[in-house]
């Protein structure tokens, strides 16, 4: 399995954390994993971009200081534009400031308040419901991951979320599991 | 099956450190190095690893206290980022001849693009102008796993070994395996030894001697000699101790090298076309330079952001890089754009162009920052001013038409002195001029700026904008707190007792989010810089904590609840343009301005910048 995903959003929205559940889950099933993140001035407000980049690791035959580039089969911390499996959006902006990097045929997952694409989902509305609008990246985290499409599965994901240890884990649990509902009453088959 | 963990390229460098048995690290906080530090931090509370830790005054201190732990025997570290390598330079040009005893890593980390910095400089070239090893990782796994190493070749040769990431190895994660920290304390043996230590000139000619041996001894160091990434894949069954003729091969080193492996993987020229990597870019290996140019036809080198390894490759007919615009002489090398090198390189067509991205949001200070509302007052006070600013999260004052000139740490003030001196000897003394600088640039070299200020007989107000951390970093804590990082009280320093002891005769605090009382601070301090009897240099400390510092500590719930535009509102956009507070959303002109809940922090302060007042407190509050 590899897959190469982008988590686009505004800054404070959780895109970082996101995607650490991602990579942790791809852990959990004995995948290696290459993470690029955004930090520092861009955090703050401005459009924030991860990548990460999910694949088996190649055996490398011996140490040496180079090692870990013969070792992977990916080893650029970064997607290129058009090589993307899976846009993740937080927020609608991420697909103009980010929809450059899905590969033609790639699956878009997209918050927005008024649904379009088969992706798209109110996030934001069903977190607020939850009691919380910041849990919208995990309620179209586990939208995604119940879609079929992530190299991972819901549960995966909650593992990874049981692991992390958050001190929020019942809500994120909640919202993880609403995600993933509204996608299969979106596609039952 | 070995435990693995997902490390960020900082906390992989802290494990390195750690595992290594550093036993003291100093840094300064800065973009892409800050998590350095703090994840040493965190790992020392954990694992009780014996490590003297600080967040230093400035890149100087840190390297000259981390310095003296390698004299007295022990390994030491020091984490900048590549600006702050600029403040430490006069003690690191003088290291490279004095040389250590205990390892001493000097963890610089650059930032092509640039992302977050002033400038694209290249710490390797720094390196060879101050005459250093330097190592130049290609990502999460190689920067930790060359810690060892690099204390290894520091002590063999008693010299300060570099250690250079860039932005994507420092904000990069990746898998790799967990290993245990040495805890064995090392005991400090500091000999004296004045030749070397206190070396005056003539000694320091024997040690600029000494250090170009080394130097040709270290570029012939087994260890970090370049390595053919693809030997197997290029060569087959091929092997000896002839080196191998090739049409055509690449040099690369660091992040630019991971995205070239993996171009080539992609391409399908894996097996093609052989790829170098050089560990060590200075002192670059003379017989591989050597071998290579003999052996190869046109060689590619990949690198950033500096011609460093190209120009030391002594043939322009052979090799393609930046000083022949093979490769872009500025910007980061984006694996997209190290794909249509290596592509124009192997003879391939371009890829499709695709479309560029969306210019996206700019980056703004958070809904509810104290600095905004500074600023609103400053402009107020001080309209048609010279904004003299400084770096931080304030430098973002720019879109609030409150920063002028931002220049490196601290010369906010020494800048706004020029302005003075500028105007005022021309004869134009009613031009308003105004320095505003953070808190912790304060502290890291906004004070001699001051000191000078008023030596000179300066007369403008410094606006110190004090949130009580550095946020833009990450919260890193001040000489303020009266605290060490391990708990230990100490007396605080005080931004008014400095600028006290400067010889500044005006001094004064003010929360900026009480509007007019802050403007009235502000015209205070105008008063006194014009009296023309007793005036002199003002320092305005305009205190308010930054709220996501509070955040962490307190959540979000605490907030006072959001203000209410009424039917007042005309849509004039004047709160939108000169006070861009994120929670303030605009519907178009003569439409009703809205406040996004979500975002508000509820501090009021738009309640008077409304030049109509129809932002009003909701009325549960007021009832």
């Amino acid at each position: 399995m590899q897959q190469q995903i982008a988590v686009s959003g505004l800054g404070g929205q959780g895109v970082l954390y996101v995607t650490k559940l991602l990579a942790e889950a791809a852990l959990q099933k004995d995948l290696s994993v290459l993470v690029s993140e955004t930090h520092g001035m861009a955090q703050r407000g401005g459009n924030v971009i991860s990548h990460l980049k999910v694949f088996p690791r190649i055996h490398a035959p011996c140490a040496s200081q180079g090692a870990s580039l013969r070792s992977r089969f990916l080893t650029s911390p970064l997607i290129r534009p058009g090589r993307a499996d899976v846009l993740l959006a937080l927020h609608e902006e991420g697909l103009a400031a980010h929809g450059y990097l899905l590969k033609p045929g790639g699956a878009v997952f997209c918050n927005r308040s008024d649904p379009q694409g088969v992706g798209d989902l109110d996030a934001v509305s069903i977190a607020k419901d939850l009691g919380d609008a910041v849990a919208a990246n995990l309620v179209l985290l586990g939208h995604a991951a119940a879609s079929g499409i992530l190299f991972c599965t819901v549960d995966d994901v909650k593992e990874a979320l049981r692991q992390s240890a958050g001190t929020r884990l019942e809500l994120s649990m909640k919202a993880l599991e609403a995600g993933a509902c509204a996608a299969r009453r979106r596609e039952p088959n | 099956m070995t435990e693995r963990k997902i490390l960020l390229g900082n906390e992989a460098i802290a494990h390195g450190l750690l595992e290594a048995g550093c036993t003291l690290a100093a840094s300064y906080p800065g973009t892409p190095a800050s998590e350095i530090m703090a994840a040493l931090m965190q790992l020392r509370r954990r694992h009780a690893v014996p490590c003297h830790l600080e967040w230093s005054i400035n890149e100087k201190v840190a390297v000259e206290t981390a310095l003296a732990n390698s004299y007295a025997g022990r390994r030491s570290a020091a984490a900048m980022k590549q600006v702050g390598l600029n403040v430490a330079a006069d003690p690191v040009m003088s290291a490279a001849y004095t040389g250590v005893k205990g390892g001493f890593v000097l963890i610089v980390a650059d930032d092509p693009g640039p992302h977050s910095s002033q400038t694209e400089q290249d710490t390797r070239q720094f390196a060879m102008f101050a005459k250093l090893p330097v190592l130049d990782p290609a990502d999460p796994v190689q920067a930790r796993e060359w810690i060892v190493h690099a204390y290894a070749l520091s002590e063999d040769y008693e010299i300060p070994v570099i250690l250079r990431p860039t932005t994507r190895v420092c904000h990069a994660r990746q898998d790799m395996p967990v290993r245990a920290f040495q805890t064995a304390p090392s005991q400090p043996v500091f000999e004296k030894d004045p030749a070397r230590w206190a070396a005056t000139p003539k000694f320091r000619y024997l040690l600029h001697k000494k250090l170009n041996e080394k130097l040709d001894q270290i570029a012939q160091d087994p260890r970090w000699q370049p390595e053919l990434l693809n030997r197997t894949e290029t060569l087959g069954g091929q092997s000896g101790s002839v080196e191998p003729t090739f049409d055509k091969a690449i040099v690369a080193s660091g992040a630019a090298c991971a995205h070239a492996v993996e171009v080539l993987r992609d391409l399908d020229l894996w097996h093609r076309i052989p790829i170098y990597q050089v560990p060590m870019p200075f002192p670059l290996s003379e017989s591989f330079s050597v071998e290579l140019l003999e052996n190869c036809q046109n060689i590619l080198v990949l690198e950033e952001t500096q011609p460093v390894i190209e120009g030391q490759l002594r043939d322009r007919g052979k090799v393609r890089g930046r000083l022949n615009g093979f490769v872009p002489r500025e910007g980061e090398l984006l694996p997209e754009i190290v794909e249509q090198i290596v592509r124009r390189f192997a003879g391939l067509p371009p890829s499709e162009q695709n479309v560029s991205p969306a210019a996206g949001r700019r980056p703004t200070l958070c809904a509810g920052c104290g600095h905004r509302a500074a600023f609103f007052a400053m402009r107020k006070v001080f309209p048609k001013g010279i904004y003299a600013s400084d770096i931080g999260c304030y430098t973002l004052g720019l879109n609030l038409g409150a920063v002028d000139t931002v220049l490196c740490m601290g010369a906010s003030i020494s800048q706004a002195a020029g302005f003075f001196h500028a105007y005022r000897d021309s004869g134009h003394n009613t031009r308003p001029i105004v320095a505003t600088i953070g808190d912790s640039t304060f502290y890291h070299a906004g004070i001699p700026a001051l000191i000078n200020a008023v030596a000179q007989g300066c007369r403008f107000p410094v606006i110190v904008l004090d949130n009580g951390t550095t946020a833009m970093t990450g919260h890193q804590p001040t000489p303020a707190a009266g605290m060490t990082a391990d708990g230990q009280r100490v007396p605080p320093v005080t931004i008014e007792a400095l600028a006290a002891a400067c010889g500044v005769g005006h001094v004064s605090v003010g929360d900026p989010y009480d509007v007019p009382g802050f403007i009235q601070l502000l015209k205070a301090a105008k008063d006194h810089c014009r009296d023309a009897e007793n005036g002199g240099m003002a320092v305005v400390i305009a205190r308010r904590p930054c709220l996501m510092e509070r955040a962490r500590h307190e959540g979000r719930k605490s907030r006072a609840p959001a203000p209410v535009v009424t039917e007042k509102c005309e849509g004039c956009g004047f709160c939108i343009k000169s006070f861009e507070c994120p929670a303030l959303i605009f519907h178009g002109e003569k439409e009703a301005v809205s406040i996004d809940e979500n975002l508000c922090a509820g501090c009021g302060v738009c309640l008077h910048v409304c030049p109509h007042q129809a932002i009003e407190r909701p009325s549960s509050r007021t009832a």
